[in-house]
């Protein structure tokens, strides 16, 4: 067995014969670690996710979990595994115990165990004091706190999360993300989770994938996709009506100098380190700087670079869209 | 939480838990099933009491003209007030198989209810799948034929029960079980019912399945309807029908399964050769749409 708890092949789906939603993607998720999956509305981010935890059946390539194929031995890839869906998925006529109690059941875990279990998984999301409330009654939060309890009753390894934040207000995401944080420390697990918050991805996961299109552009840790932007961005002004490309150019890790409306833009890894040097050169060369700015890239640069979309937008939109299946389901029940 | 389960639980594992899970829904929510029960109330009070039809035949609602009358003794007057009310049952006996219409009408209802019922319940599928806890579940080790399975059996008991229901209302309403009846009958009448349902709720939950909207069950079940109800014998015997209705209602498996709980329920003797006929029809076209429904439920959900 290799040590890739996740390990993608060429992995693609194409949905009735013609719509590419997920292009042949390759990556390996280490044990341990903390997985994000980036990218645009409709990119293939669930769809993956679907086809790794077995719903979906690949139309080309393979994945295992766990040294598990996922198409053949696809029932040991479920009992190994924890899903949290991008839905609300608990059953709002039922109270959040029983709903905890019907996953255990899925698992065929015994009742005197999965009674105990749904008790401690309560007490881990707080909503002990909630337990016998019905889900309708729920807030958001909540329900949320809810679908994650239900993902661990069979103690997975591995645990998908499907844009586990989304929609959750400040406090309550910072809460999730403690939980995630928890998880991967004390149990060991391995998680794989999609988000549109980029400050999320960067605070919270180990290695990220960019996917855009059905395909991965980029995979890497957050601070080495920062990087590959080039570095930290110095803009500066001076006094003096010269050129000075040249000088700065030689000071150490700058990369780039360029002159834009009377403004030099310097890219230099290191920015913080990198802006006293120049400040000195200039000085010891008579020159005196008048205005100075470091602007360190964020996963925001480096989304923007990849995808070539704005994130804003994309997460506006699919957040309109939850609002609008919670509004249809309340319909649905009265 | 650091072992993950082990693979010994069994192949049949949660079928149980999700059929609960939908009966929960429905006996948790007294509004609702006090109102589906208003309709079939409202079925029996108006037509099978209100209109009852053997009132159309009884003795006191035959009048002699005047002049008729003076030639007959008030002794010879009664014996032919009697004539007329023995030939009204044998007309009602002839006709529906009983002399009480309200009886056969229930029959007709208890049938009708447990179809309505069972299209009904097939629709929760389309919000499984739509809110996510199709994909939810399948992600878990349930098997595919389980998730299928728990749908059909849900659907299948909560029409048994709304059909005992029925018979329960109908009782204090009149209805009249035959000289035939046993206690024993009420089982074959269940299981009846039972392989009915089951036939028609993995037919509908095949269709419902594959669709993410709700209007689509709801046209499949208006189509469906008017055909099963009306070409069949639950409201009036198929003999007066005209041909071309009669020749729907023989194929029509509703019609087998109210003959059959008729002869058991309220008839005076029961056919046996036609009773094993009916137990017959039914079992294949449960057998038959069973088979067919989970197949292609199974399908798509491997897709
Ligand atoms: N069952 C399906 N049938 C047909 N097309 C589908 C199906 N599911 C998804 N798609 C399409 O596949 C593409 C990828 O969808 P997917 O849900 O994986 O996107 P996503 O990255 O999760 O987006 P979001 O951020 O909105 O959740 C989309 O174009 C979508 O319309
Ligand atoms: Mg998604």
């Amino acid at each position: 067995m290799s040590e890739d708890v996740i390990k993608a092949e060429g992995l693609t789906k194409i949905f009735n014969h013609n719509l590419v939603a997920v292009d042949h993607v390759n990556f390996s998720v280490k044990q341990g670690e903390i997985f994000g999956f980036l990218g645009p509305n409709g990119a293939g981010k669930t769809t993956t996710i679907n086809m790794l935890i077995t719903v979906l059946k690949p139309t080309e390539g393979r994945a295992s979990i766990l040294g598990y194929d996922i198409a053949k031995q696809n029932n040991d890839v479920r009992n190994a595994i924890g899903v949290v869906p991008q839905e609300y998925t608990a059953d709002e006529d039922l109270t959040g115990y029983e709903n905890i109690l019907l996953c255990a059941d899925l698992y065929g875990i015994p009742r005197e165990v999965s009674k105990k279990r749904a008790d401690e998984l309560l007490a881990l999301v707080e909503l002990t004091a909630f337990k016998d409330k019905k889900v309708q009654t729920y807030s958001g939060g909540m329900r949320r706190r809810l679908e994650l309890a239900c993902g661990l009753v069979n103690r997975p390894k591995v645990l998908f999360l499907d844009e586990p934040t989304l929609g959750l207000d400040v406090q309550t995401r910072a809460a999730t993300w403690n939980y995630v944080r928890m998880l991967k420390k004390e149990f060991g697990m391995t998680l794989f989770l999609t988000t549109h918050y980029l400050e999320e991805a960067d605070a919270l996961c180990d290695r990220i994938a960019i996917i855009d299109h059905g395909k991965i552009v980029v995979v890497g840790t957050p601070d080495e996709l920062k990087e590959s932007l080039g570095g930290d961005i110095i803009t500066l002004s001076i006094k003096q009506d010269v050129d000075i490309t040249g000088l700065v150019k030689k000071i150490e890790r700058v990369k780039e100098v360029k002159k834009e409306n009377g403004m030099y833009v310097v890219k230099s890894e290191s920015g913080e380190v990198t802006a006293p040097l120049i400040i000195e050169a200039l000085r010891k060369e008579g020159h005196v700087v008048t205005k100075l700015s470091l602007t360190k890239p964020t996963l925001n640069e480096v989304y923007l670079q990849y995808t070539g979309k704005s994130m804003r937008d994309a997460a506006d939109e699919s957040r309109e869209s939850a609002f609008a299946q919670r509004a249809m389901m309340r319909r649905s029940h009265m | 939480m650091s072992t993950s389960n082990n693979n010994s639980k069994s192949k049949t594992h949660g079928l149980w838990a999700l059929t609960n899970r939908e009966l929960k829904k429905w006996y948790k929510a007294p509004v609702v099933f006090v109102l589906t029960l208003i309709q079939p109330v409202l079925w029996l009070g108006l037509l099978g009491n209100a209109l009852n039809i053997s009132s159309l035949f009884s003795a006191s609602s035959i009048q002699f003209p005047a002049e008729l009358a003076a030639q007959f003794t008030p002794a010879q007057l009664s014996a032919l007030g009697s004539f007329f009310s023995g030939l009204q049952n044998q007309i009602m006996g002839s006709t529906f198989g009983t002399t009480s219409y309200i009886s056969f009408m229930a029959v007709g209802m208890m049938a009708f209810t447990a179809l309505f019922t069972t299209m009904f319940s097939g629709m929760s599928v389309v919000w499984d799948r739509r809110l996510g806890f199709l994909n939810k579940v399948l992600s878990t080790p349930v098997s595919r034929a389980v998730i299928i399975l728990s749908k059909v059996l849900s659907a299948t008991l909560r029409s048994m029960f709304q059909a005992a229901v029925i018979l329960l209302i109908a009782l204090p309403l009149g209805f009249a079980f035959g000289a035939a009846f046993t206690p024993l009958n009420i089982l074959g009448v269940f299981a009846m019912l039972f392989l009915v349902c089951l036939g028609l709720s993995s037919l509908f939950i095949a269709i419902n399945i594959r669709s993410t909207r709700i209007e689509t069950p709801m046209a499949v079940m208006n189509l469906l309807n008017l055909p099963l109800t009306f070409a069949s014998s639950a409201f009036f015997p198929i003999k007066q029908m005209p041909a071309w209705l009669q020749a729907v209602a023989n194929v029509n498996p509703i019609s087998y399964t109210i003959d059959g709980m008729r002869q058991l329920l309220i008839f005076d003797s029961i056919d046996f050769a036609q009773l094993a006929v009916d137990f017959a029809f039914v079992g294949a076209f449960a057998a038959v749409l069973t088979t067919i429904g989970i197949v292609f439920s199974w399908r798509f959900l491997n897709k």
